[in-house]
């Protein structure tokens, strides 16, 4: 990046500063304000069955305005499930974006690339701008570009599990093949995780049960906000060598030796 | 030493009324006490379905070996500090050992239950459309012997409750029949099904156990989740329990979940209701069944109930026996630390504190503003007397409305949620 150029994520060509996407699931619908603030996010996911309430209060009505909302399709078993609820979010006024989730394991919640290929295909025809929740497989991850997906998520680790990057060599594998960004979903646990993630070159983090499991969630989201960013320096920055064995002095011991 | 023989306590299930007929007293009496009058509870009627499902023959050789006495504070550490809960170390947190371990277990549910479900809890009430029952299942208030009001709801009458309760802002809904086929046949719970889908956005089912190809039918009619008690899964108690009927047919009833989900059913549920055999057991075979089950069908959602023996109209003295709050929530820990991806549903059969208490833990369905009679929501929903009602088949503990439940979960630090469904 040369100096003073902004450094942004860029999705179906909509520009993000922010590189922290936040869920909103899995906590009291009035932490959801205060945790968009101290995340700095601009990218709110949520999940469209759970949108769909005639409730006094609705999910929708605590997201603040000014972030862009990311409906996924959960609950879907298979590719046509997610298009219909693809749709249904835009019927509900959730804009053009889609987190397409579907699973075919009510255990692991584990994707299925298969069928989120096939789904990425119809919703980018149809104008979408499709990020798929994955599982890190190279081969998967092109036909989902090929398919039209703006980004692809691969999951770091079992989703709700706050293990960290399990995945890492494979979600390292996508960061230096795929032509699209990688943002990495699922199992990001802490914010250690999450900068390391940035520090390999992903593209930005999405995180919901590190914050809702967490003591302070508004701080937590704080911490993680900082640790992305300085995830994202570090990476742009270049990271130093890292020897396989043994040290390197900074001073050489043999300086002193003349020609 | 003395030797005193601990003697086991039982509950007294059989009530007569004095407004049977002779004949229908002396065949009551004969099913009681002659075993030999009583049908092969094993033996499928002749419309009954046989899928010859395997999971039955797993989950009751893994229960008759099940000693939990063996079970020790060394087992159930051990289980407590792994990673993932075996099914030996579910053996063991149900067993006696774990009992002292009580608060250890509740902190690691707590855990579970924040990573699947965060803090959220759903709310739902059930909707009884009819209480004509054929079976003679001696603690149910719905028995086809017990002197009740028998109702069954016209379809302008399920619609006018649906109408209340939507209202109230429910937008989930359990729909119950009591077990008669001949008066609510699957047409008339189908219809009931499609009404609860103009005004609910999650319809479940809870009645007698049916065909693949009826739970398809129900299925299109916009139900996608059914729960079949099993009651108990010990054949020997269960033949002494279900004396007359279809529901005395074990096996058909055991293999109900998985023809709900050969039927297109997306979620399944499982119960016994605790108080009627041996409570450990009981809890090991209820989750093993859901687990064999998962195994074969993982993409479907599973839930499990926890209900214990509660009076009922013309018997108050039922009781849940040996199974106490500690147990029920051992239980349900075990439950959570063995399927944290299982929903969990306490009902208003438990009190207030305990319902508060256990949504914090591991409960992930919490049902209010309930009514199990028939009727009668607009009465117990706004005060104003309808009709003729129909008796309820037990005695709830938590009378709260939804409103107030709402308030309450939000007060235990909870987030209430309506709906997390689509109907695809």
């Amino acid at each position: 990046m040369e100096k003073n150029e902004e450094d942004c994520l860029v999705l179906g060509g909509h520009k993000f500063h922010s590189r922290f996407i936040l869920g909103s699931g899995k906590y009291s619908l009035k932490l959801i304000e205060a945790a968009v603030q101290d995340a700095g996010a601009e990218i709110v996911t949520l999940a469209v069955r759970r949108a769909n309430t005639k409730e006094h209060e609705n999910i929708l009505d605590y997201i603040p305005k000014q972030v862009t909302l990311l409906p996924n399709t959960s609950g879907a078993r298979n590719a046509e499930e997610a298009v219909r609820i693809a749709r249904l979010a835009r019927e509900l006024g959730c804009g053009d974006f889609i987190k397409i989730e579907i699973m075919r394991d009510s255990k692991y919640l584990l994707p299925d690339n298969q069928e989120t290929i096939r789904a990425t295909d119809i919703l980018a025809r149809e104008g979408f701008v499709v990020l798929p929740y994955m599982y890190p497989d190279l081969n998967a991850a092109r036909d989902l570009v090929s398919a039209g997906a703006a980004a692809v998520m691969p999951l770091a680790s079992p989703i709700g599990s706050n293990k960290g990057l399990a995945t890492k060599e494979f979600i390292q594998i996508l960061i230096d093949e795929i032509d699209r960004p990688v943002i990495v979903d699922a199992g990001i646990g802490s914010p250690s995780q999450a900068c390391e993630a940035m520090e390999m070159g992903a593209a930005a983090i999405m995180a919901n049960t590190a914050l809702a499991t967490a003591g302070n969630l508004p701080l937590m989201a704080a911490a993680f906000r900082e640790a992305i960013s300085a995830g994202r320096k570090a990476y742009l920055a270049g990271l130093g060598r890292v020897l396989s064995r043994g040290a390197a002095a900074s001073d050489p011991l043999t300086g002193f030796l003349r020609d | 030493m003395t030797e005193e023989k601990e003697e086991k306590q039982e509950n007294q299930f059989l009530i007569d009324s004095d407004r049977l007929s002779e004949k229908a007293l002396a065949r009551k009496h004969q099913l009681e006490n002659d075993p030999s009058c009583r049908k092969d509870p094993m033996e499928y009627f002749p419309d009954m379905e046989q899928i010859h499902s395997d999971v039955r023959e797993e989950v009751i050789r893994q229960v008759e070996a099940y000693d939990y006495e063996q079970y020790t504070a060394v087992d159930v550490r051990r289980a407590l500090e792994h990673k993932t809960c075996s099914v030996e170390d579910f053996k063991a947190l149900l067993s006696p050992a774990a009992l002292p371990f009580l608060e250890e277990m509740a902190q690691k549910a707590h855990l579970e239950t924040s990573r699947h479900f965060g803090n959220t809890v759903y709310l739902f009430t059930p909707l009884y459309i009819a209480n004509y029952c054929e079976n003679y299942c001696v603690y149910c208030g719905f028995n086809c012997y017990n002197d009740i009001q028998r109702l069954q709801l016209n379809r302008e009458q399920i619609e006018h409750e649906m109408k209340v309760i939507a209202d109230s802002g429910m937008e989930e809904i359990l729909i119950l029949t009591g077990e008669s086929k001949k008066k609510s046949s699957i047409e008339y719970i189908g219809e009931a099904c499609k009404l609860a889908r103009k005004y609910f956005k999650n319809v479940g089912l809870e009645i007698y156990p049916v065909n693949t190809d009826d739970y398809r039918y129900l299925h299109e009619c916009g139900a996608d989740y059914v729960t079949v008690f099993q009651e108990t899964y010990d054949l020997t108690k269960y033949e002494t329990l279900h004396l007359l009927g279809h529901k005395r047919v074990w096996p058909y009833r055991f293999e109900a979940q998985e023809r709900a989900l050969m039927g297109g059913m997306r979620g399944v549920g499982f119960s016994a209701l605790l108080g009627l055999s041996d409570f450990r057991r009981d809890a090991l075979a209820t989750a093993l069944h859901l687990w064999y089950l998962q195994r074969k069908y993982p993409q479907a959602e599973f839930s499990l109930s926890c209900p214990r023996l509660r009076p009922i109209i013309n018997n108050d003295k039922i009781n849940p026996l040996d199974v106490g709050e500690k147990q029920l929530c051992q239980i349900l820990c075990a439950y959570r630390l063995f399927l944290p991806y299982a929903g969990i549903t306490v009902s208003s059969r438990e009190s207030k504190p305990f319902r508060n208490g256990i949504a914090r833990i591991c409960a992930t369905k919490i049902s209010a503003g309930v009514s199990t009679g028939i009727g009668d929501h607009e009465e117990k929903y706004t005060g104003r007397e309808e009709g003729a009602v129909g008796d309820e088949q037990f005695e709830i503990c938590d009378t709260r409305s939804f409103r107030t439940m709402y308030k309450d979960m939000a007060g235990e630090g909870l987030q209430p949620v309506l709906n997390d469904y689509l109907y695809v």
